[in-house]
């Protein structure tokens, strides 16, 4: 019998020929990450075991992105600690500031990331480094602190399900629509514990970022990774960046799946998932009559160059609708920076739009964006649970870039094809 | 270990968001987050909640983010167990590192809000007005982490020994 790229990938990490679904096994790290969030409960624990050093002050990663810049004295206190043991403990890499970005997005730019890697992270969207080939899962700050100091964590092999995309996409469709059709078809516990493989000429022709999308929302499906094959674009964006040597790992062909799930990609049509829960997914044009409020595109979903361009190209020359807060977060400094060089902050800012440094800030209630009760909100990212933005009786959809800015021109949930 | 505890009966997919909301993550010490422990849901849960008492939920409980502050928010209100349809995984690891004790049973039909239950941990048998019930066994590996003292403390005797 074959293996899946994920129990290949846990094998070669656990010093083991062959893994199994159901098998817990010992694996070696290539990485472990925590942000301003986690890693304080994570540093208390980190006394608690009394150690000395972490395995490897190259391979612990901090980026300080969720309530920075802070948002208030606790917040600033909980960042001042972490650079306190970052400087203590010699960690190479400790982002904040100006050289700070979204966590997902980050790392993978910087290189930190590789194919065939084993990557945990205090944050549950960790699972997105899945697209460049890797496994990557979310843990707690516990389980992280075991990793810190050992270099090593627990992981029982999760059995896979292949999902095979075939066919040419519509206009407008983005890793998000596929990502929602997906958990509004088997629910938000419907990839519970288990690998989510994608594979299909539909996967090749997608974008990195698209890739990175859909990787990071397996966790809405209860999943344990979302993962893609290494093909010509993963490697293309591996060499200019990567700062380790990888490995490309690639699934048997008679490798064991749960259930493979095969989509046209033909008959996707650009999707929102309603208030409150990522599976309530309806098809945009289903959606009548909604109006909102705010509009936030960015996060570790879709605060990527593909989002921002599509964003630009639906709002070039037009303004959003008077009452609407749109807020536009670019999710590292480089997109940053890209994003300004390429023009698309002008077209923003003349559209009336707000554009805020990268930060997680308002996908969970944090800052820069928190909801009031009552308003009801469009947002990109990755999470619509009841107060998830604000006040608990605040509402929020999820979509993807081009129905947030075609929202954000009319003041209600709107297909692009309205706007341009 | 036997339990015996009065039950508060929260539904299907009890996501980390109403478990703790993300804008007190800032906090660190238990006794400042459990007074916002399922606030979304009930803004007086952290009142009412006594210690010693049961939390039961359906499908998927615990889902969401990573953050530890969820177990640590409802250990903090007295609560030392949770029964529920299923579990979310990271929730699940994070719930055994923090000593929450976790029991996958399909009971939320079975019993009544404040009903008294009694538990036996070690058996997983849940008795309650309408019966027994008996729990999914709890895998021997968490069983086997569980008796080494958690894994913090695993941890500590591994680097007190190396």
């Amino acid at each position: 019998m074959g293996m899946t790229i994920t129990e290949k990938i846990l094998a070669a990490h656990s010093g083991k020929k062959t893994v199994e679904p159901g098998e817990i096994i010992e694996s070696t790290i290539d990485l472990a990450l925590a942000n301003d969030i986690t890693a304080p409960l994570s540093l208390k624990e980190f006394e608690k075991v009394e150690a000395t050093k972490v395995f490897d002050p190259e391979r612990v990663v901090f980026v300080l992105d969720h309530f920075t810049p802070n948002k208030d004295i606790q917040s600033a206190e909980n960042c001042k600690k972490i650079r306190e043991f970052a400087l203590e403990y010699g960690i190479k890499y400790c982002y904040e500031g100006g050289e700070c970005g979204i966590e997902h997005a980050l790392l993978p730019e910087e290189g930190l990331v590789v194919p065939g890697d084993v990557v945990i992270g205090a944050d549950s969207h960790t699972c997105t480094y899945g697209a460049l080939g890797a496994f990557s899962t979310g843990v707690g700050s516990t389980d992280f602190t075991y990793g810190m100091v050992t270099g090593k964590t627990w992981f029982k092999v999760p059995e896979s399900i292949k999902f095979i995309c075939y066919g040419k996409w519509q206009k407008w469709i983005t890793g998000k629509d596929l990502i929602l059709h997906i958990i509004g078809m088997i629910g938000v516990d419907g990839a519970l514990y288990a690998a989510m493989e994608y594979e299909g000429e539909a996967i090749h022709s997608l974008s990195i970022d698209s890739r990175f999308t859909i990787a990071n929302m397996a966790i809405e499906a209860g999943a344990k990774n979302g993962i893609f094959p290494v093909d010509k674009r993963t490697l293309a964006y591996v060499k200019t960046r990567g700062k380790r040597p990888y490995k490309v790992y690639k699934s048997d062909r008679n490798a064991r799946y749960r259930e493979v799930i095969e989509i046209d990609a033909a008959s996707i049509g650009l999707k929102v998932a309603c208030p409150s829960l990522p599976s309530n997914v309806k098809d945009v044009k289903e959606i009548k009559d909604v109006d909102i409020d705010q509009v936030v595109i960015g996060s570790c979903t879709n605060g990527h160059l593909e989002d921002l361009k599509i964003v630009a190209e639906v709002l070039k020359g037009k303004k959003i609708a008077r009452h609407i807060r749109c807020i536009i977060i670019p999710a590292t400094p480089k997109i940053y920076r890209e994003a300004m060089r390429r023009g698309y902050f002008k077209i923003f800012l003349d559209g009336g739009c707000i554009i805020s440094p990268p930060t997680c800030g308002p996908c969970l209630g944090g800052h820069m964006g928190v909801l009031a009760k009552g308003e009801r909100a469009v947002a990109t990212t990755n999470r619509n649970f009841i107060g998830r933005m604000g006040h608990p009786e605040s509402e929020v959809y999820l979509a993807g870039p081009a129905v947030a800015a075609a929202s954000a021109i009319k003041g209600r949930i709107s297909h692009p094809d309205e706007v341009t | 270990m036997i339990l015996k505890g009065r039950v508060w009966k929260f539904g299907d997919n009890i996501d980390t968001d109403i478990i703790i909301p993300a804008r007190y993550l800032s906090y660190t010490d238990p006794e400042a987050l459990k007074v916002h422990c399922m606030e979304p849901l009930d803004p007086q849960f952290h009142t009412k909640a006594m210690k010693g008492d049961i939390i039961v939920g359906g499908y998927n409980f615990g889902c969401g983010s990573s953050r530890e502050h969820a177990p640590i928010a409802i250990l903090a209100l007295g609560i030392p167990l949770v029964i529920a349809k299923s579990f979310a995984r990271i929730f699940y690891r994070n719930a055994f590192n923090k000593g929450l004790a976790l029991l996958e049973a399909d009971i939320l039909n079975k019993v009544y809000e404040g009903e008294e239950i009694e538990v036996d941990l070690t058996t997983g048998v849940i008795k309650c007005k309408e019966g027994e019930v008996k729990a999914k066994p709890i895998p021997a590996f968490m069983e086997k982490l569980i008796n080494d003292g958690g894994l913090i403390n695993y941890l500590k005797k591994k680097l007190r020994g190396a």
